[in-house]
């Protein structure tokens, strides 16, 4: 018997199924429909711009990462949601861009997964933002033929896009800012209305999102604190002026909310460790946005209002350290 | 009481992979052909030795004294003479000073009869002796010596004698077959205990996957003595001396502080067993029950095994181990120490001998941490695993003190579900120890 090499290993023996690879994969699978989602209301033009962000997410991890990174899978969820926070009107290289400058300098920078402090999509999405504004505030109408492209995505880069012959249209969140014309709620449920392009069919995005916290991938109290602290906040404005301040439910339904709170705000990397401090960052998130929304230049304030709260997570997690067992809450550790 | 708790906050799920032994009745292994007998069985000072080379042994006979108050003797479990005194593989890993027996063939293997007295009418100073005397100790893996329980703590009032019948680390069936086939034992123990601590109320824990020892209990409680039966959530660490007393009473033992503090004195209930097996019988701790099991091994049973019986002997007793055997553990595969060498020796605190086979033992891919904070969510006492773990890997061991390393358990429950992969645990004992170790310079 002792003829078998027995192997030296540390307790614990066991070890629970779930693996980081399996989480992000978990997430991407999540994506799939929404990804079918966006692409039925913008026609192939989804899929060029969300493929284009993630080729040039995941183009980037493999030069500049750690071999063997692209297998975690992390930064093809960066590509995609960058791709589903774009327009589908955008020229396919703005994409790729966008998907390496998240990857490069909003995570490889920092030293990889796990280090980095902003979420790597909306870096990519607020470069894009800095850089080709016109570009990005170029919504297509969401009406028209099925196949048509919904703008110049193949234009070739820093030359200036053909004058796009699609009908553009303002997005929910413009009409009501600029226009003071609300939306029909079903419409935005279902995802009819103008936007980027994971800003459609916030029911559909609610389900995926759903899933993920029932498998325990994603921290359910990030956005059910956000979506509880908008819903409140945006009543209570519209309760005072309601023909200035639109109502609770266009707020949890306009714009990239449904999206945001259910896909890059519960980024664990970004977000805070400790169950105390999720609450604290949803809640911050949902101030953020109504107020971006109601009184910032711009119609939309997910992407900054969750980027803002990214660096004040250091900070939440050590305010929201744990109290030992047996230990007093006075003499919690430093 | 309406909503009496029935388990601790956080903790993990393990499968409990019980179904391998726990309706398998405990079976005695008979005399193997050489008995070792580490000097170190217990926690507190080794044992001093008795006995020289050649010397003849009875089984029962005391080999070595105890070194002081908080040790134990320890007593030969077989008949046969002592041919070797020297060091042996211990089962902690590390090498012993042990006596080696030559089991007497063809021998009835009778001790001298009435080495431990009668308990009754003894005060409980006495029965204090007498269970130091008899070699008892905590059978639940840490081999506390159990007199020492017997005896609170100078100016405190210990009201409550909690007894540990988790058995919440996974494959292990000892206590819960000792509490379905002796379940009258048990409650001899918990009585000689009450007498012996003055204790008049008692709880005995059970997670609820062992509903027939619940009932085993239950059904044979004594009506003069004021004991109950507590269902437990199944979850890891339930048995765990912190987590059961704020199951079952609400408080946290404050760190540093032993349980007599918040008025509790927990006992294993095998431990309980041994008490009353002891004085029932006479004979000292010379045997214990022993789940041999995993799927590493080929006939799983739960054993009566002589204290010193070496693993090998053991496991070729349950038929061997299977082809594919990678890793053998002592204890449960939570908290248990792989073993290098198949020559160490069953001790007294050797709950379970768990086999495990490459598919559980294979490596797996380390990611880096990605934050998701279910080790805060796992650490049954609250600790941020996520932050000791990157100051651990950063050598940082100072501020890992601060942050409370020095409450960490070693449970396991932070590795077992981290999704990376990083081995936190195994960093945490690494800490400790090294904290230790410098605290021992400076001294």
């Amino acid at each position: 018997m002792s003829e078998i090499r027995l192997e030296l290993t540390a307790p614990p023996h066991l070890k629970a199924p779930d693996t980081t690879r399996r989480i992000m994969w978990s997430v991407v699978g999540s994506l799939v429909p929404v990804i079918a989602a966006a692409t039925y209301f913008s026609g192939p033009s989804a899929l060029l711009v969300i493929g284009a962000a993630t080729a040039g997410a995941v183009l980037t991890e493999r030069l500049v990462g750690r071999s063997g990174s692209l297998g975690d899978g992390s930064a093809a969820i960066t590509g995609l949601l960058l791709g589903l926070i774009l327009p589908a009107g955008i020229p396919m290289w703005m994409a790729f861009l966008g998907g390496a400058f998240g990857i490069g300098f909003g995570k490889l920078l920092f030293g990889g997964l796990g280090q980095n402090v902003f979420n790597p999509a909306l870096i990519g999405r607020a470069f894009l933002q800095a850089a080709f504004p016109t570009a990005l505030t170029t919504w297509p109408a969401t009406d028209g033929a099925w196949a048509a492209l919904r703008g110049d995505n193949f234009a070739l880069p820093l030359l200036s896009p053909n004058a796009p012959d699609v009908v553009t249209a303002a997005t929910p969140l413009g009409l009501w800012k600029f226009e003071s014309i609300p939306t029909e709620i079903g419409n935005l449920m279902l995802g009819s209305t103008g936007g980027s392009l994971g800003e459609t069919a916030g029911l559909l995005i609610l389900v995926c999102g759903g899933y993920l916290a029932l498998k325990n991938y994603l921290n359910w109290r990030i956005p059910v604190s956000i979506f509880a602290t908008v819903a409140a906040f945006a009543a209570l404005l519209h309760e005072l002026d309601a023909a200035r301040y639109p109502d609770a439910p266009f707020m949890l339904f306009s714009g990239g909310l449904i999206l945001g709170a259910m896909y890059m705000a519960t980024d664990m990397v970004t977000s805070p460790v400790t169950n105390t401090g999720a609450w604290i960052f949803g809640v911050g998130i949902g101030v953020l946005v109504v107020l971006i929304r109601s009184w910032g230049g711009l119609p939309e304030g997910v992407m900054y209002a969750i980027l803002l709260m990214n660096a004040l997570v250091p900070f939440i997690n050590r305010a929201t350290q744990p109290r030992v067992f047996g230990h007093g809450r006075d003499e919690a550790p430093a | 009481m309406f909503l009496r708790r029935s388990t601790f906050r956080h903790g993990v799920h393990p499968p409990d992979t019980k179904h391998l032994t726990e309706g398998v009745p405990i079976r005695r292994m008979p005399f193997p052909a050489e008995i070792v007998l580490p000097l170190r069985q217990h926690a507190g000072k080794p044992a001093r030795l008795l006995v020289e080379k050649g010397d003849h042994v009875e089984r029962g006979d005391k080999i070595a004294e105890a070194d002081g108050f908080i040790s134990v003797p320890i007593h030969a479990s077989a008949a046969g003479e002592v041919t070797d005194i020297g060091l042996w593989p211990h089962p902690d890993g590390s090498v012993a000073m042990a006596v080696r027996i030559a089991v007497e063939a063809y021998s009835p293997q009778i001790p001298r009869p009435r080495i431990v007295p009668r308990w009754e009418g003894l005060s409980p100073q006495e029965v204090v002796a007498a269970v130091q005397q008899a070699g008892v100790v905590g059978l639940g893996g840490a081999a506390f010596p159990t007199h020492v329980k017997l005896l609170p703590p100078d100016g405190v009032n210990v009201d409550l004698l909690l007894v540990n019948g988790a058995e919440c680390e996974p494959y292990l069936t000892t206590d819960h077959r000792v509490m379905v086939e002796y379940p009258e034992r048990v409650h001899f123990g918990i009585r000689v205990m009450m007498h012996t601590l003055g204790v008049d109320r008692v709880v005995i824990g059970v997670e609820k996957n062992k509903p027939d020892a619940i009932a085993a209990l239950d059904a044979t409680k004594p009506s003069d003595l004021d004991v109950s039966v507590l269902p437990l959530t199944v979850k890891y660490p339930q048995g765990a001396e912190k987590m059961l007393i704020q199951t079952v009473t609400g408080e946290e033992v404050p760190s540093g502080k032993l349980p007599a503090h918040v008025g509790t004195v927990v006992q294993n209930v095998g431990s309980i067993a041994a008490i009353a097996e002891v004085f029932e019988t006479g004979y000292p701790l010379i045997e214990r029950v022993v789940s041999v099991t995993g799927p590493a091994v080929r006939n799983p049973a739960n054993l009566i095994v002589p204290v010193g019986t070496k693993l090998r002997d053991v496991l070729e007793f349950c038929g061997g181990l299977t082809e594919d055997a990678a890793e053998i553990v002592l204890g449960g595969p939570m908290m248990g120490a792989c073993q290098p060498d198949l020559d160490a020796p069953v001790i007294k605190g050797t709950t379970g001998i768990v086999g495990l086979t490459h598919a559980e033992t294979k490596p797996r891919e380390a990611y880096p941490c990605i934050k998701c904070g279910r080790c805060l969510e796992a650490c049954p006492v609250y600790l941020n695993p996520q932050q000791l773990g990157a100051l651990a890997q950063a050598g940082r061991y100072e501020e890992m003190e601060q942050r409370r390393l020095m409450d960490c358990m070693l449970c396991g429950c932070c590795s077992y579900v981290c999704p990376s992969n990083i081995p936190l645990s195994q960093l945490f004992a690494l800490g400790k120890a090294g904290l230790r170790r410098q605290k021992e310079h400076a001294a």
